[in-house]
């Protein structure tokens, strides 16, 4: 069986069926950042410090949703044959951001609705030779 | 304070010509040269907005339509601020403009598209939010347009046949302008036909990539007083090109989060909401007081948030003031009297200044089939990724 891996380092993390994802916060003001992008804090009414590294929640409220029929350009790397994919907005309460990411595979886009719990899972997004390539999606909580 | 007009403006038409971004920015640059009766010895900048997908020559447009036009020896920049860059390039010329450091100036945008999505630039680059939001998320352009449209729907009950009804509405718009690139009307049932891109958006919803090209010709008042028909100068009364401000909690392209609202109040505005804003308080004027409106409908559901950011409605009244009619050809204040996007597909640097040419068009009552009646002041917004904005307010 291949190794699971992340597509890319650093933007999540999934120990013991936990999926996280991996973002900056201010010790300062409070503010989240996803990703973490730059080392320092970048609201103009903190001091723009060092942010330390944290994971950000992994439930959050459903802000939109959409599903794609085509597929998009590289560097996706899209199926064969091309699979449709959701993608949905997910708003987490705590932290006061949006953060998107691919709908679980196999969810029904007809029978979500604004504002119903979403939970973060890990997904692989494609296979090559060496491993299953991951990524972290929502799921909605009702569908198990 | 002195103030900027416009003197000519010029396009090339918009299509998939498969030739080079400059030769259409040459043939727009020509036309608005002659349409306010200079010739290149008479200016003194030229401006462009940059596109990023025609290598080297792209990034430097100033210079590329500099050369192309013929070396003159000009002062030239080249702007870079994706769909707004037209704006920013026109605002970079009214600054020198006002500071008295040039009299006449000509801004140039021009694109050469790909056919399909667009994607990202290509390489490795997980530092840039435009490859990760491809690469980690298959989140295309029309995957943003869907999610707004689809809150729309969820907010404020809004439905595909609203949507349609936009599209139907610039369809019919556009079918006399000789820029546009589809000329055909679109009926509900030929939209509700249309493929689904990315639910709730079908097809036709969402805007084409296109060539084409847009070029305004701009002078300081005590300059244009000395030139030509004052009846065809338009009065430059604002250009915003705001950024958002911090805590930025509305999902925008190409960013895969929003900001946190934690830690800092939240902006007085929304980001399109202060786009549109800033461009009102620099003309002294409000929603009341617009003739006509040029708003950036990449897809037919964003239309209406933009009816709601320019304050000619509030929140959820969109729908409502669309099927009253109010922004139909005839109605009290029409919205994309050019056809807009629908018509145009996005030329993306030659956007913001395509959308210009189409205010000062009505302005001088030069629109035939499609003329705003009495059209006195007009305004055009549109907002490029990466926190870009750009509204411009025309008056007679």
């Amino acid at each position: 069986m291949k190794p699971r891996v992340p597509v890319l380092e650093g933007f999540f993390s999934d120990v013991d069926g936990d999926p996280r994802l991996l973002g900056g916060h201010c010790p300062r003001c409070g503010a989240w950042y996803f990703p973490k992008q730059w080392s320092f804090c970048r609201n103009p009414h903190c001091e723009g410090g060092p942010l330390d590294d944290a994971p950000l929640s992994s439930r959050g409220r459903l802000w939109s949703w959409t599903d794609n029929r085509y597929a998009p350009p590289p560097p996706y790397p899209a199926r064969e044959p091309f699979e449709p994919y959701g993608v949905a907005a997910v708003e987490l309460p705590e932290e006061q951001m949006v953060v998107l990411g691919q709908l679980a595979r196999g969810t029904d886009t007809a029978a979500l609705s604004l504002g119903q719990p979403m939970t973060l899972v890990v997904e692989t997004l494609y296979e090559d030779d060496d491993a299953e390539r991951t990524v972290w999606k929502w799921r909605p909580e009702d569908s198990g | 304070m002195s103030d900027v007009r416009i003197l000519g403006i010029g396009m090339h038409p918009w299509g998939k010509w498969g030739r080079s971004f400059a030769e259409y920015g040459v043939v727009a640059a020509r036309a608005a040269l002659a349409d306010a009766g200079v010739t290149l010895a008479d200016i003194d900048y030229l401006a462009a907005g940059d596109t990023m997908r025609n290598g080297y020559p792209g990034y430097v447009a100033g210079s590329t339509f500099a050369q192309a036009l013929g070396w003159a020896g000009l002062p030239v920049s080249s702007s870079y601020a994706a769909c707004a860059s037209g704006a920013v390039a026109l605002d970079a010329a009214r600054a020198r403009l006002l500071a008295g450091q040039a009299d006449v100036a000509l801004v140039i945008g021009a694109d050469t598209a790909p056919k399909g999505f667009f994607g990202p630039l290509p390489g490795e680059r997980p530092e840039d939010p435009d490859w990760l939001r491809f690469h980690l998320l298959g989140a295309t352009n029309p995957t943003y347009f869907a999610l707004y449209a689809r809150r729309r729907m969820e907010r404020y009950g809004a439905t595909p046949k609203d949507f349609a009804a936009v599209k139907v509405k610039n369809s019919r718009h556009g079918l006399a302008n000789p820029n546009a690139r589809y000329r055909k009307a679109f009926t509900e049932d030929e939209i509700a036909e249309s493929p689904l891109v990315a639910d709730p958006l079908r097809l036709v919803d969402i805007c084409a990539t296109s060539d084409g090209a847009a070029a305004v010709v701009l002078a300081r008042d005590d300059v244009a007083t000395r030139r030509g028909d004052q009846g065809r100068q338009m009065h430059v009364a604002a250009v915003s090109t705001v950024t958002p401000t911090y805590p930025n909690t509305d999902l925008d392209m190409p960013d895969i989060a929003t900001d946190s609202g934690v830690g800092a109040p939240p902006p007085p505005r929304p980001f399109r909401d202060a786009i549109a804003a800033a461009a009102y308080e620099e003309a002294g004027l409000g929603p009341d007081d617009l003739s006509c409106a040029e708003v950036y409908d990449l897809s037919t559901a964003l239309e209406l948030d933009w009816y709601e950011n320019i304050g000619l409605c509030g929140p959820g009244e969109a729908e409502a003031l669309l099927h009253s009619g109010a922004t139909t050809l005839g109605g009290r204040v029409p919205v994309n009297p050019s056809g807009g996007l629908a018509c145009f597909g996005e030329a993306i640097p030659a956007q913001a200044l395509a959308q210009v040419c189409e205010l000062v068009t009505q302005l001088r009552g030069e629109a035939g089939e499609r003329q705003v009646d009495g059209a006195t002041v007009g305004l055009a917004i549109n907002q490029g990724l990466f926190g870009h904005g750009s509204c411009t307010i025309l008056t007679r």
